[in-house]
């Protein structure tokens, strides 16, 4: 029975963002998410981390190849929301409010369709170098 | 002579866009940069005085004190803010970090105590690129 092993790839991407209930009135919005909720918007540089777990192929000593992993990143989330206003740019986030932890998650659900189901998937999103999250919860 | 540092964080949304040029001109010279409803960084501003320390201290000046006065003056003006818009002392200029820590310098200076001299500034846009100003 051969052993899984876990591989990585990390990837950068910068966006502006508030985080906003358009359900709510300015003064619960305000309380609730502060300066976060700056109608200006304020931003982050945003440090992704795609992770997959798997038996290595026995052909190529691979679990995923990196390269195309780094290229499949770069694809479907970086050119989706590197150096953009992530609640006016971008479809995703349209009508969901872009905390990290809903980034995380329409992140993994992208990646999850174009990856292998034998593969476990696993998305960790440093917001700031003290905020991350991850998805999904292990 | 010593060199003290406080490091100092905020994160802020801005754009590089010079209004005096087109369109295609803006996004020739800044590329994604230049996206209209903006985009943001992480910054860190690292903030480095230079003196003898005092022989009943043993500080150059008390960095705490310092980072409050980075707080009142800078971090509360910049701080989850959308540079090009919201912050008095950026209007009117291009938003790159080379501008913004001219700025900063000045910013900062009036508020010093008299005796403390700023020596460098250094700032981050992202892990990979920053820049330094020594006033000058």
């Amino acid at each position: 029975m051969a052993n899984k092993v876990a591989v990585f790839r990390k990837e950068h991407f910068n966006a502006a963002h508030r985080l906003h209930n358009p359900l709510w009135d300015e003064a619960t919005n305000d309380k609730v998410f502060g300066k976060c909720n700056n109608p200006h918007y304020h931003g982050h540089n945003y440090e992704l981390i795609v992770k997959l777990t798997g038996v290595p192929d026995p052909a190529t000593g691979y679990v995923y190849d990196l390269k195309l992993l780094s290229d499949l990143v770069r694809d479907e989330i970086l050119e989706r929301f590197d150096h953009r206003n992530l609640n006016l740019d971008t479809v995703e986030f349209k009508d969901l409010n872009p905390t990290a932890e809903n980034i995380a998650v329409v992140i993994y659900d992208i990646l999850r369709e174009k990856i292998a189901k034998e593969l476990d998937l696993h998305i960790r999103l440093y917001e700031t170098e003290r905020n991350f999250v991850e998805y999904p919860a292990i | 002579m010593v060199y003290i540092t406080r490091i100092e964080h905020f994160n802020a949304a801005h754009k590089l866009y010079n209004p005096a040029w087109s369109r295609e001109q803006n996004d020739a010279v800044f590329g994604k940069c230049a996206n209209d409803n903006w985009h943001g960084h992480n910054f860190e501003l690292h903030v480095t005085i230079k003196g003898t320390p005092n022989p009943d201290t043993g500080f150059v000046y008390d960095v705490k004190r310092l980072s409050v006065i980075v707080q009142e003056h800078v971090i509360e003006k910049l701080d989850h803010k959308n540079l090009n818009m919201d912050v008095d002392f950026m209007a009117g200029k291009l938003c790159s970090i080379e501008n913004l820590v001219i700025s900063i310098w000045q910013q900062l200076v009036p508020h010093l105590p008299q005796g403390v001299q700023l020596h460098r500034l250094k700032l981050t846009e992202t892990p990979r690129i920053f820049v330094e100003y020594y006033g000058d």
